[in-house]
């Protein structure tokens, strides 16, 4: 089991649904929602929270600074 | 363990630079320039530099620039950036003056400025954001634009017989004795924007020591006028743009 866990929250109404972020992601974390926000956009979000890794190379890649990012280091995992 | 024990304050590891106001970006969802304005605030805020830095903006997309980062601005006329930071920089020696250009703005009408401005040594950073065409006029010829590549104005791409060869600019400017660093990066992956990082902060750096012009070229896409999504012109740019702007620093003294 992993030791380290990651969480990412994405600010859904300034995403722009630009997909970058869910590339890079080196844990297939993030996916593209079906719904959409209020202009329109696919939205970015947590598909499968317990892969992330809290690596941050999501964040670091998103044009519009929306990912933030956390990270916990399990005691006994 | 829960999401929501993770998300608590003490467990944070990246969060928006406070430099970057809260506006929503007019860019295109993807555009380099939200990467590039994003790095250039973290590396603005790690500084602590915030009230010593005056931007000086150019004509395209990012002559916006100033409604996203929370320093000092000044608009310049189309390709006129580094003759204004240059202004600037003389009246203002102990500021922190950078220029931000496109490829449209910096490489042809602007081409004599920044030949000048870097020929001179003046103490400013010039960041160049180099996408091949137009952006905010509708994708056309840009003189940085790849041979053979298509654009609003070279439909069945560009033919180097009737509009030439493309601009290799940083390599000209790296032959200027007034530089003192001169690079060309990217922004398509973590690992290019932490590197674009590290060498915008050295570039600050040079400008803080007085050393000269650092030019830092980042090779971009323009996902709107290649009429491309943003990830497969991030592989477009990958497989067309590098072999053409090879990526690596021509230039750090």
């Amino acid at each position: 089991m992993a030791k380290i866990r990651g969480a990412v929250v994405v600010d859904k109404e300034r995403c722009k649904g630009c997909n970058v972020c869910v590339v890079t992601c080196p844990t297939n974390t993030l996916s593209l929602a079906r719904e959409v926000n209020s202009k329109g956009y696919n939205f970015a979000y947590m598909e499968n929270p317990e892969a992330c890794i809290g690596c941050a190379n999501c964040a670091v890649v998103c044009p519009d600074s929306v990912i933030t990012v956390y990270k916990v280091k399990l005691q006994d995992a | 363990m829960d999401v929501k024990d993770i998300i608590k304050e003490e467990n944070l590891v990246y969060k928006k630079s406070a430099i970057i106001t809260d506006n929503t970006m007019h860019y295109c969802p993807g555009c380099t320039h939200g990467t590039v304005h994003k790095v250039v605030a973290e590396v603005i805020e790690e500084m602590g530099i915030q009230d010593k830095t005056i931007g000086v903006s150019p004509v395209g997309c990012s002559v916006l620039a100033y409604n996203y980062l929370d320093i000092d601005w000044q608009q310049a006329a189309h390709g006129r950036a580094p003759a204004v930071a240059t202004a600037i920089n003389r009246l203002y020696p102990e500021k922190y003056v950078f220029a931000y250009q496109g490829d449209g703005d910096l490489a042809s009408i602007g081409c004599a400025e920044i030949i000048h401005a870097c020929n001179r040594g003046e103490n400013i950073t010039v960041i160049f954001i180099n996408n091949a065409i137009y952006g905010m006029t509708g994708g056309q010829m840009a003189p940085t634009t790849l041979e053979g590549m298509k654009t609003a104005t070279t439909p069945y791409g560009r033919d180097v017989k009737l509009a030439g060869y493309p601009l290799k600019i940083t390599e000209l400017i790296a032959q200027l004795p007034g530089t003192c660093l001169v690079t060309r990066e990217s922004a398509e992956s973590a690992v290019a924007v932490r590197k674009l990082k590290k060498m915008i902060r050295k570039a600050f750096e040079n400008t803080g020591k007085k050393k000269g012009t650092s030019f830092i070229e980042v090779v971009s896409t323009c996902n709107s006028g290649w009429k491309l999504s943003p990830v497969e012109s991030n592989t477009w740019m990958k497989e067309n743009m590098f072999p053409f702007y090879p990526l690596g620093t021509m230039k750090d003294i």
